[in-house]
């Protein structure tokens, strides 16, 4: 079927599934070029900033030389021009971003409020529900949508959201519980208010965990919204279904390979917000 | 608040003290009642799980006690916000707890900003408290906890705590955590500080050895925080009220007792002595004259310098670079009776010179006076526990009338 990176089935139970096990993340870790003589050692290696995008960007460049010099017949032809495909990804991108902002304003409120003291006994509840989003085939849950909703972007958006909420959620759970309970106890014994407690200590801490979670929704709207097609949401899933429909392999390729290329770059930018918003001094050994 | 004259201690009162968990039947801390007195170091200690650390939380109500009341100063602060409560009662644990997320100067700025001090004023007092607990403002400012040592990060906890100036100081185990000699560094720096500031200061700790070195009196407690023996750790080593506090002193109670008198407080002996300027003539003279074999050649700034016996200055033929054997260790007026008994065991002929502050001679100790002193000291506290023992039994058998007095009133109003 469809080209969805970083949405393979994973396991629900286990907070540690986010992205930290990436292969240019190890890499990446090993890669710190100041020694330990300097006091802050640059994150941002030019290493990870050049890489990835160089890459994309080669991959992009041989897909253009490609069709530039096939010849295409006019049923390719007629899906790919006018535009088409720049509207495409236009609309690939918008879903995202939207659904991406949403998840982030439901997920991570919420999972402040199930680690809340009278809150913490509907964390369960909440977390099998989500489970049960992310564990509907995404597909089977856009027509349900679009059979309540109507065809168009919102049905498609209200699915992608559903389906991302969980990983956020889980680890914005995971991150704030993982806290050290005694630390805690030494911010609320110096006199920091229970919201000064959350603010100050307990949201910065969970910071990575969180950053990786919204990673992964990230990457999992990428993927996810490529079937908003289907509910007529557009995005690069039209050139996909049309190709397939169609026995066009062309235009096949090209909407898979710009989700994959678009994917892979959301990824990157992802990983270099983590590095840049991880609260220093978490990182540092002495 | 003025920013020169620091806040000294408050008094601290528990009033029937109890804290009782949901379903469980016997109470975690039971009627607690203490009196702690203004710059006052008292030492919670007791085996793990007798409710010491509950207690202590409960002062500044990091647990809600179930009954009684809690006044500092004489102020009821048992019904007030625990945040406001908190930040006037500095707080230090164990492990340091330091926000590994936040600077050693933002770690240690956290209680005076939220108490609004002005942001100039916050600097400066970081700076000062860096100072005050020994680490290098310079160096240390801009470094993140887990950048520094066990003994460090300890230290800026300590720094944390006393930032804003509270009157009442809770230490729960805040020297658990790191290695004996570092702990032994960070009990003297703490001595040095309270000698300083003199705030009240209750510390829990679970080692009898850090009690004895830091507490003014020591609390004994066992299990559900009851108070076997509240007294001064002279009284507690000497006279324990019962065996649960006789078991948690330990063996060598007399030993540790030596840890608690310095070498001023005893009587030292007199040895002969003669300067390195010293004729020959009048050397050979004292060496005769004196009833001892003994002399102790001082040198050109009253320094001890060599151990001279009988036939020495023969045998190196008069010549007194060669005589006698060299004194290789001295104590100071400061050292405490255990110092100096170790000094006395390792030298050769069982005395130890006590020397000034510039290391000019003052006397001497050997088995002798230390035996004498020690027996003394001992027996003079047995007199004194004794008494303070009969005052308790007086006190405590004036309460339960009181109280018995007091129910009836009330039943009968």
């Amino acid at each position: 079927m469809t080209p969805m990176p970083g949405a393979e089935p994973r396991e629900p139970e286990d907070p540690a599934f986010d992205g930290t096990l990436r292969e240019e993340d190890t890499a990446g870790q090993e890669a710190p070029a100041s020694p330990v003589a300097a006091r802050q050692p640059r994150r941002v290696t030019w290493q990870k900033v050049t890489v990835l995008p160089a890459v994309l960007a080669a991959v992009l460049v041989a897909t253009w030389l490609w069709f530039e010099q096939a010849d295409l017949d006019p049923l390719s032809e007629n899906a790919l021009s006018n535009g088409q495909v720049g509207k495409a990804l236009r609309q690939h991108i918008e879903l995202t971003v939207i659904s991406t902002f949403f998840v982030l304003i439901i997920a991570i409120p919420l999972g402040i409020l199930l680690t809340r003291g009278a809150f913490r006994k509907g964390a369960p509840v909440v977390m099998a529900l989500a489970n049960t989003g992310q564990a509907t085939p995404a597909i089977g849950l856009l027509a349900l949508l679009v059979i309540w909703m109507g065809i168009g972007e919102k049905a498609a958006l209200t699915g992608i959201v559903i389906y991302a909420v969980l990983p956020v959620l889980s680890n914005t759970i995971a991150g704030l519980r993982a806290n050290d309970p005694t630390l805690l106890e030494a911010a609320r014994g110096i006199g920091m208010s229970p919201l000064g407690v959350l603010v100050k200590v307990e949201l910065p801490l969970a910071v990575p965990l969180i950053l990786a979670g919204v990673r992964t929704a990230l990457v999992l709207n990428v993927g996810t919204a490529t079937l908003a097609t289907f509910g007529g949401g557009g995005g690069l899933g039209v050139l996909i279904t049309t190709g397939i429909t169609n026995q066009r392999m062309p235009v096949l390729m090209l909407g898979s390979i710009l989700t994959v290329v678009l994917a892979l770059l959301v990824d990157w930018l992802a990983s270099l917000a983590e590095l840049v918003l991880s609260p220093r001094g978490l990182e540092v050994r002495s | 608040m003025s920013e020169t004259a620091a806040t000294t201690g408050a008094t601290i009162e528990l009033d029937h003290l109890t804290k009782r968990y949901p379903g469980s039947g016997e109470p975690a801390v039971d009627s607690v009642n203490m009196e702690i007195q203004a710059g006052e170091t008292v030492i919670f200690v007791g085996p793990s799980g007798c409710g010491k650390s509950t207690t202590l939380k409960m002062i500044n109500r990091l647990i809600e006690p179930t009954s009684g009341r809690i006044r500092i100063n004489g102020e009821d602060v048992t019904d007030i916000d625990p945040v406001k409560l908190r930040r006037k009662v500095g707080y230090a644990i164990q492990s340091s707890g330091l926000f590994p997320h936040m600077t050693v100067a933002q770690n240690i700025a956290l209680v005076p900003k939220m108490i609004g001090w002005r942001k100039a004023r916050v600097s400066a007092r970081v700076e000062e408290m860096l100072d005050l607990v020994g680490l290098d403002p310079g160096e240390f400012h801009g470094r993140y906890p887990r950048q520094l040592s066990g003994g460090q990060q300890q230290r800026v906890g300590v720094a944390r705590a006393l930032a804003a100036d509270p009157p009442v100081l809770l230490m729960d185990e805040p020297f658990g955590a790191v290695d004996p000699i570092t702990r032994d560094h960070l009990q003297d720096e703490l001595i040095r500080l309270q000698h300083e500031l003199h705030k009240t200061i209750v510390f829990v700790t679970h080692d009898f050895d850090e009690a004895i070195k830091l507490g003014d009196r020591i609390a004994v407690l066992r299990e559900r925080s009851h108070i076997a023996q509240f007294d001064t750790p002279e009284a507690i080593l000497t006279n324990p009220a019962d065996d649960f506090v006789s078991g948690f002193v330990g063996a060598g109670a007399a030993l540790k007792r030596l840890n608690l008198t310095r070498v001023r407080d005893v009587e030292m002996a007199d040895v002969p002595t003669v300067t390195v300027d010293d004729p020959l003539q009048l050397i050979f003279d004292k060496l005769r004259a004196s009833g001892t074999n003994e002399l102790l050649l001082l040198d050109k700034r009253h320094r001890p310098y060599k151990w001279l016996r009988r036939g020495d200055l023969m045998r190196a033929r008069g010549s007194l670079a060669r005589a006698g054997t060299l004194v290789h260790d001295t104590v100071t007026r400061d050292a405490t009776l255990r110092d100096a008994l170790e000094a006395v065991l390792t030298d050769n002929a069982g005395r130890v010179a006590v020397t000034g502050r510039r290391g000019e001679y003052l006397g001497v100790v050997d088995m002798e006076t230390l035996m004498n002193s020690v027996h003394e000291m001992l027996e003079a506290d047995r007199l004194d526990a004794l008494e303070h023992q009969h005052e308790l039994e007086e006190q405590r058998s004036q309460l339960t009338r009181h109280e018995q007095e007091g129910g009836s009133g009330e039943a009968r109003a």
